[in-house]
């Protein structure tokens, strides 16, 4: 009985240009490419915390290098990825503990990630930046 | 009568309480780090070393790196289990994937220890 209904036939769209996320959605999709990015770069910031702590010469070198407008743009958008990723997944740990579970509550959650991440974020890249 | 078919290694339930138990420690890490560096301000070389050559700090800190590194491996291999289908490159891409993240441990531990 259950893999007859699994095996149902159902409408399937997976077009990319003709899909509109509703914002959970788009808070699910961000945590995974944020996740990706910062993944992806960890030997850029291990290199760059490695540089930071090494000698005075090395902190010089990190310096230079973090102070280069290009690398400022990546780690502007890494902070974002960082901040939005540790935002979301305090969302999804509350959905884990069933906080906040039905929908109007969780589509009112996923503006909250966003009206935290944005903001923190510029904040962050105030202080440490 | 139970017709329950039960299958799987069941590491499923393991690795998504370690993904959230990993998050948690980052989170605090992380809140903690900025607290302690709007307290300290280092404004120099010297003053950014003394605050990671503490002891519990440099502790904490590798505690960060571990938990990061752990969780990026958990969603990191969903990833490849979303996207890639040929058993061969799957199991490539988490050969590669466990060799970088083993590594990034060494070096992270590397420039802790250095201090």
């Amino acid at each position: 009985m259950a893999e007859m209904t699994i095996k149902k036939q159902r409408p399937k769209n997976l077009d990319l240009t003709t899909i509109k996320l509703p914002l959970p959605g788009k808070v699910s999709i961000l945590h995974r490419v944020s996740g990706v990015g910062l993944f992806l770069c960890l030997p850029v910031l291990l290199w760059l915390f490695g540089a930071s702590l090494g000698s005075p010469e090395t902190f010089a070198a990190f310096k230079a290098v973090a102070g280069m407008w290009p690398v400022k743009v990546v780690l502007a958008g890494l902070l974002w990825a960082f901040v939005h990723h540790f935002c979301a997944g305090i969302r999804f740990l509350l959905l884990d503990m069933h906080v906040g579970i039905e929908k109007q509550a969780a589509r009112k959650s996923s503006a909250v990630v966003f009206a935290v991440s944005i903001p923190l974020t510029l904040v962050l890249w105030g202080i440490l930046l | 009568m139970i017709n329950r078919i039960v299958v799987g290694a069941h590491y499923g339930l393991r690795d998504w309480i370690a993904q959230r138990a990993t998050a948690v420690i980052m989170a605090i890490y992380s809140v903690l780090l900025v607290a302690v560096l709007l307290l300290v301000r280092p404004a120099t070389f010297e003053a950014w070393q003394a605050v990671f050559a503490n002891g519990l700090m440099k502790f904490l800190t590798f505690l960060f790196f571990v938990s990061l590194f752990y969780h990026a491996w958990i969603g990191v291999r969903d990833l490849w289990m979303d996207y890639v289908k040929p058993t061969g490159v799957r199991l490539s891409l988490h050969v590669l994937t466990i060799s970088l993240l083993v590594g990034y441990t060494a070096w992270a531990a590397a420039i802790l220890w250095r201090l």
